[in-house]
């Protein structure tokens, strides 16, 4: 029999065999309050350790209380969710849960968007009766992320995320009992492992253990500071996310109103990434058109497929999993290094200011980027090209806390010349989005024709590994595309094997691309919001009048005035960098 | 080849090998060999016999002399006077307490008059490292019959007819878990032995391992006829390297002799094991962590359902049984399930092996069949309470269990019974406590041992053990309140409620079971700051007595934190807040003049 | 080491090595077999008890009469050694002097297999401290 008929607070349900009461009582509508739980549905993940026994429920029949996220329905169970016995268990396990845990909320990351807190709101927790020890580890800081694990209650999330679907293997459960903690192995630095900043963790944990590093302080004291021309770039992913952080629907596309709160906050000039996207493209796709002709040449040294680079945490990934793969990527700097780089030398000379004086702040959906920017070979006698990055979640602080009443604001354009941006740079944030950008540049160069459609639905998607054929007038150029870093080991195992037919590859390390960042407001594992974003970019991809790389005048003038053209000496000295072994 | 006409047997089990029971078998070997008697004295080495208090064991055949607390020095005499000249050596005999007469034959001793030994028949009776002796005892027969003359659902029969019931502490009947596990349908199946025995104080199955490891073999291949499994796995804790030894030559042994392995006694059937060892962790011994952690993984345990006999090791069906459980099995298809099912109460039948500990006069290792009380285990087999002390209490099931008290004692003892009067059986330990023993430091004792074995997954067992014992430290220390006495109550049902596994689940037993049964002794510590039985040390005050005291000196030169002050031939004082309750001063002093309140 | 390679192998391998442990099955249950008891004390041995308790194990064996056949020190017989107290099961022990290599024979025939008294039969009319 396939379905099942039960009963839940006395209501009856049909649901099919296999469904949890979690899922049966939230298709009636009932809500059983869980903490640990959280399953992404488009994606396969789900994280059930059944651990904080926040869920538990009185099953007729059975002597303890259940777990509903992970106790299978059965035929004529009878199920009460809110009697009194359970919600003395639940508030009595809320009770211990905070008993262990630093009462910070004051000056923690976290507060106001963290399920610790709402929880303990919601259960109405008003005295913790059973007070004690509680345990205490080492902060652990590193260049992006911050460990702060007396915080950490065990709900595994960061582990699913960074085993079973980054597979990184950086975070797992260490020490036993009272002791037990998520943490890397030997309690070592996260700087020390093979962690790739991609920030999944930090997006999924439901208290402050994991957070971003906050360099809203240092980007506060650049602004303040007269000496300093501070600069600002913007990801595309930010503009379709930030407004969900002032109360707008998922998928709100905010463009103007974040240019006009970044004038506002004080920034100097304000650019976009996209820009430099364009910039990417140029490159990368110039890069993927010569070693295309090389190879179909008969070249045996060429490597092919190419690999997208311009996402720094699954740049460290290969470098510390499959270093001996270290060629096959394209040498294309991100487009926020690119700008940076830019930035500081063609944009300052025009300036007339000094780089030393000449901050270049970047809002990012990532929390990797504050790790790209620290990287040495991005810097020149010790000043960085990139000097500070804030994720989408701080800048949303830091304009809340600056009194701009963002939802008033009235839209604003991007300043020139490193501003403008075609519908190709503003679909970098989704998946499918840079690899899109790189057919209809490379297509129109390759065949010097004009592209027939513009709009590759081929590769568009939620799919972990998608792949597609594009006709470049007659030459099939196979497409694979991956997001999650765990899709991208099974592509690169591939490669490894010599088994791989594809000529370029697109891989991002979140779930969705940049759209599901680290640094994004918390989805709090709803993927309906991650679809809203992707279509938002589409979307602005859709409005703009120019939607080709090549055809962004800013670009063709900055290749005109300063860089040549693109893999020139001066494009490579700027825009191109090599990757290291990290084994 | 004559066989031989007198057999010296010796224990081999760690507890008399740790009293230097090698040693006396070396020296017996050596002097029976100088005398050229070694083609007609045979020395064997056996596992244990049971009597632990008693050991090392030597006993003498044909004539069934059974000698107690045997030293490498008695060697000399034992060759000489018995063996060679047929006298027995009579200081080395056991002394009956109550008649204070000599008991050459074990079957006139109470501890044994009561016990009827099945898993453990052959411990004390074959070595164990050698085959033939295990074959000659009808070893193997019932794998035998099984393959080649009872059908698979036959044999599964005969195991539900039986009886038989889970011995790990479950108590799930064993031949329902056999047909679960044969009726999922997958070409590969798993039969694991549970042998991570980690109850403190409990030593039946790595007994049993020592002393008859072909028992467990075997049965394990009836199970994997049964469920249609080829592989078996043993996961065996790291702290028995004796078991393990033994084990592994076992195998080895039945291997050679086509009883395991490929193609057994040429029925086609092929069944092999393997063994996993375990690394420290009491919560291995949950099914579903000590599978994941046969997997590599953390050795956490994860929900049920999926069980195991559905989705196990690696995902396949699994059937896991405790060693205990497997020994019973080759006897129940030889004798049949009709002779077993005679054996002990209605509802759970057969015998059980306990550990008997604590302070009990005859601490080690029984049979008894299933219905027999605790007052019988206690008084008659186990010799009463040491040094003619008042029984307090006894704990089964060890840190999940609960402790029984006079009231219970003429319970027979089953698996419901046992679980009706507020404990349960639990794989077999039974400690004996006397009025010395404080409840309360008990309770604690056991929590000490769950705390730090939690696996830390689930939030109840993770944090409430951690605050139980918190507030029992409290008490204990003096400085509990009455409240605390309704808190324990109040969290240990929750934790109990709301565990992921067994671990969580019953670590408030002893918990909720000592405040039930005594609840005198905690009132006694939080109200009036006093341990009655004077464990406590925190409660402890030692005073001395001003007109009793003669100045001696004596204790002020014996304390070793220096809390003793005075003048010789004044009278002496101790500081209470410099005092560490060690009692040095008070065993010293020759005038009574120190008071212990 | 045989491999066994049929359930009827192992029977019989049982059948073979059961012997080795026949002294232990049958010292845990004398009362069902057949005890003789040989006097091995100094006038014991000094008269020949050790052939005697030989001859009574092979001629059992011969015979497959289950028995335990044990050592004991003096029995107090001193001028009728060898003495051998044989108990059958259920009945009490009778006890003989003067068991040389040929009575042997005439105890295992007559008294064991048959139940009949002969002669030679020593009563036993003293007490000890155990009785």
């Amino acid at each position: 029999m396939d379905t099942i008929n039960l009963k839940i607070d006395n209501k009856p349900v049909v649901v099919k065999k296999g469904t949890t009461i979690l899922e049966a009582a939230s298709g009636i509508g009932i809500d059983i309050p869980t903490l640990c739980h959280m399953k992404l549905d488009d994606m396969n993940i789900e994280n059930k350790p059944g651990g904080c026994r926040i869920c538990v429920v009185e099953v007729n029949g059975r002597r303890n209380l259940a777990p509903a996220c992970c106790t299978e329905a059965n035929d004529g169970m009878e199920i009460n969710t809110h009697t009194m016995r359970v919600i003395n268990a639940r508030r009595t396990v809320m009770e211990l849960i905070l008993s262990d845990h630093p009462f910070d909320c004051l000056i923690c990351a976290k507060s106001g968007n963290c399920e610790l807190q709402d929880m303990a709101h919601k259960l109405g927790i008003r005295e913790i009766r059973y007070q004690g020890e509680q345990s205490t580890y080492r902060e652990d800081t590193s260049p992006a992320i911050i460990r702060d694990v007396d915080k950490c209650i065990m709900c595994r999330r960061c582990e699913t995320m960074c085993n079973e679907v980054q597979t990184v293997g950086v975070l797992s459960a260490i020490n036993r009992g009272f002791q037990s903690v998520v943490s890397p192995a030997f309690e070592m630095n996260l700087d020390h492992s093979v962690c790739t900043y991609c920030g999944q963790c930090v997006a999924v944990c439901p208290t402050g253990a994991l957070t971003e590093v906050d360099e809203t302080g240092k980007v506060v004291r650049a602004l303040s500071d007269p000496t300093k021309t501070v600069i600002v770039q913007t990801a595309p992913a930010v503009r379709a996310a930030l407004g969900e952080e002032f109360g707008m629907e998922a998928g709100t596309l905010v463009t103007g109103k974040l240019v006009a709160a970044l004038r506002r906050l004080g920034f100097d000039h304000v650019f976009d990434t996209d820009f430099a996207a364009d910039l990417t493209i140029m490159e990368e796709g110039t890069e993927l058109l010569s070693r295309l002709g090389r190879f179909l040449e008969g070249d045996k040294d060429v490597k092919l497929p190419i690999l997208t680079s311009c996402c720094p945490a699954w740049v460290k990934f290969f470098e510390h999993q499959f270093p001996e793969m270290k060629d096959i990527p394209s040498t294309a700097r991100s487009p926020q290094q690119m700008f940076g780089s830019i930035a500081k030398s063609y944009f300052a000379d025009k300036l007339g200011v000094k780089r030393e004086d000449m901050v270049v702040v970047s809002i990012m959906p990532c929390v990797a980027k504050k790790y790209e920017c620290s990287r040495d070979e991005f810097k020149t006698n010790g000043n960085p090209d990139v000097d500070l990055v804030l994720t989408t979640r701080e800048l949303a602080s830091l304009i809340k806390l600056s009194n701009i009443d963002f939802k008033s604001l009235p839209n604003e354009d991007f300043d020139h010349p490193l501003g403008e941006s075609t519908g190709a740079g503003v679909i970098f944030g989704t998946t499918g989005g840079v690899i899109e950008a790189a057919v209809r540049t490379a297509y129109e160069i390759h065949t010097k024709k004009d592209l027939p459609r513009l709009d590759f639905d081929e590769l568009r998607g939620m799919e972990g590994i998608r792949e597609a054929t594009i006709d470049f007038n007659g030459l099939p150029i196979k497409i694979g595309i991956a997001h999650g870093l765990g899709n991208a080991r099974k592509l690169l195992e591939d490669i490894q094997a010599g088994k791989s037919e594809f000529h370029a590859i697109e891989i991002m390390s979140c779930p969705g691309g940049c759209i599901g960042g680290g640094g994004q407001p918390y989805h709090h594992g709803n993927a309906e919001i991650l679809r809203k974003r992707q279509m938002a970019l589409y979307r602005e991809d859709k409005n703009k009048t120019i939607r080709k790389s090549h055809k962004n005048p800013y670009i063709l003038k900055l290749y005109e005035e300063f860089l040549g053209k693109p893999m020139s000496e001066k494009a490579h000295h700027l825009l191109h960098t090599e990757y290291f072994d990290r084994t | 080849m004559t066989d031989y006409k007198m057999h010296l047997l010796i224990c081999g089990g760690t507890g008399c090998k740790a009293s230097e029971s090698d040693v006396i078998k070396e020296r017996l070997i050596q002097l029976i060999e100088d005398l050229n008697l070694d083609e007609e004295v045979q020395v064997v080495s056996t596992g244990c016999f049971g009597f632990c208090e008693k050991g090392p064991i030597v006993k003498v055949l044909p004539d069934n002399t059974f000698y107690t607390q045997v030293t490498p020095h008695d060697v000399l005499e034992i060759v000489e006077e018995h063996v060679v000249k047929g006298r027995p050596v009579k200081r080395l005999l056991y002394t009956d307490p109550k008649t204070e007469k000599h008991v050459s034959d074990s079957k006139g001793m109470e501890f044994y008059k009561k016990q009827i030994r099945i898993a453990l028949k052959n411990c004390g009776f074959i070595n164990p490292e050698n085959i033939e002796e295990y074959i000659a005892r009808d070893g193997y027969q019932a794998l035998g019959k099984c393959l080649t003359e009872l059908s698979r659902d036959e044999v599964i029969k005969e195991i539900k007819d039986s009886g038989l019931r889970g011995r790990g502490g479950g108590g799930f009947p064993t031949g329902l878990k056999w047909e679960i596990t044969k009726n999922v349908e997958n070409d590969q199946k798993y039969v694991v032995c549970n042998a991570d025995e980690g109850d403190p104080g409990a030593f039946m199955d790595r007994s049993i391992l020592e002393g008859d490891p072909h028992a467990v073999l075997e049965a394990m291949a009836i199970c994997g006829y049964c469920i249609g499994a080829d592989t078996g796995l043993v996961y065996i804790r790291a702290e028995y390297p004796l078991a393990i030894q033994r084990l592994k030559v076992a195998i080895k042994q039945a291997e050679e002799y086509g009883l395991i392995g490929n193609d057994i006694m040429g029925t086609g059937f092929n069944f092999r094991v393997e063994l996993r060892y375990g690394a420290g962790a009491f919560v291995c011994g949950e099914e579903t962590a000590l599978i994941h952690s046969m997997e590599g993984l953390r050795g956490e345990p994860t929900f049920k359902p999926p069980f195991p006999s559905v989705s196990g090791y690696m995902g396949k069906p699994t059937n896991v049984n405790n060693v205990e459980t497997f020994a019973n099995v080759p006897v129940i298809i030889n004798k049949g399930a009709k002779w077993f099912s005679s054996i002990g109460t209605e509802k759970s039948k057969g015998t059980k092996v306990f550990a008997l500990a604590g302070k009990i006069n005859n601490v080690g290792l029984i049979e008894v069949p299933m219905g027999t009380t605790l007052r019988e285990v206690i008084y008659d087999i186990g010799g009463g309470i040491k040094g003619g002390k008042e029984f307090k209490s006894v704990q089964t099931g060890g840190p999940s269990g609960g402790c029984l008290t006079k009231k219970h004692l003429d319970i027979p003892i089953d698996y419901d019974n046992l679980i009706a009067a507020g404990s349960m059986m639990g794989s077999g330990g039974m400690i004996v406590m006397d009025e010395d023993d404080c409840m309360v430091s008990i309770a604690k004792f056991y929590l000490d041992f769950t705390l730090e074995e939690s696996c830390g997954k689930c939030t109840p067992c993770r944090v409430g053990n951690k605050r139980l014992h918190e507030i029992l430290d409290k008490i204990t220390d003096g400085k509990g309140e009455m409240e605390d006495i309704e808190k324990l109550k109040e969290l240990s049902v929750v934790i109990k409620d709301t565990a992921l596994c067994g671990l969580g689940q019953t670590s408030p037993n002893p918990v909720l079971s000592t405040i039930a049964n005594f609840e005198d002794e905690y009132l006694a510590h939080v109200q009036a700051g006093k341990c009655p039985a004077g464990q406590c040390k925190s409660l402890l005050r030692y005073d001395i007595l001003e007109d009793l005291c003669t100045g001696c000196t004596l204790c002020f030169r014996n304390c070793p934190v220096g809390a003793i002050t005075g003048e010789r031939r004044q009278p002496h004082y101790i500081d209470q807040s410099l005092c560490i309750k060690c009692g040095a001063c008070y065993e010293k002093c020759k005038f009574n003049a120190i008071t212990l309140t | 080491m045989t491999k066994i390679k049929s359930l009827a192998d192992l029977r019989k391998l049982k059948d073979e090595v059961q012997s080795k442990i026949k002294l232990r099955e049958n010292s845990d249950n004398p009362d069902h077999v057949v005890q003789i008891k040989v006097g091995m004390a100094t006038c014991g041995i000094a008269s020949g008890a050790k052939e005697t308790m030989n001859s009574f194990i092979e001629e059992l064996e011969q015979e497959a009469i289950d028995a335990v056949v044990s050592q004991t020190g003096c029995m107090g017989f001193c001028y009728a050694e060898p003495t051998v107290e044989v108990t059958l099961p259920n009945k009490e022990p009778v006890l003989f002097g003067h068991v040389h290599k040929e009575k042997v024979r005439e105890i295992i025939d007559v008294y064991i297999k048959r139940g009949e008294l002969i002669d030679g039969i020593i009563p036993i009319n003293f007490k000890t401290i155990d009785d």
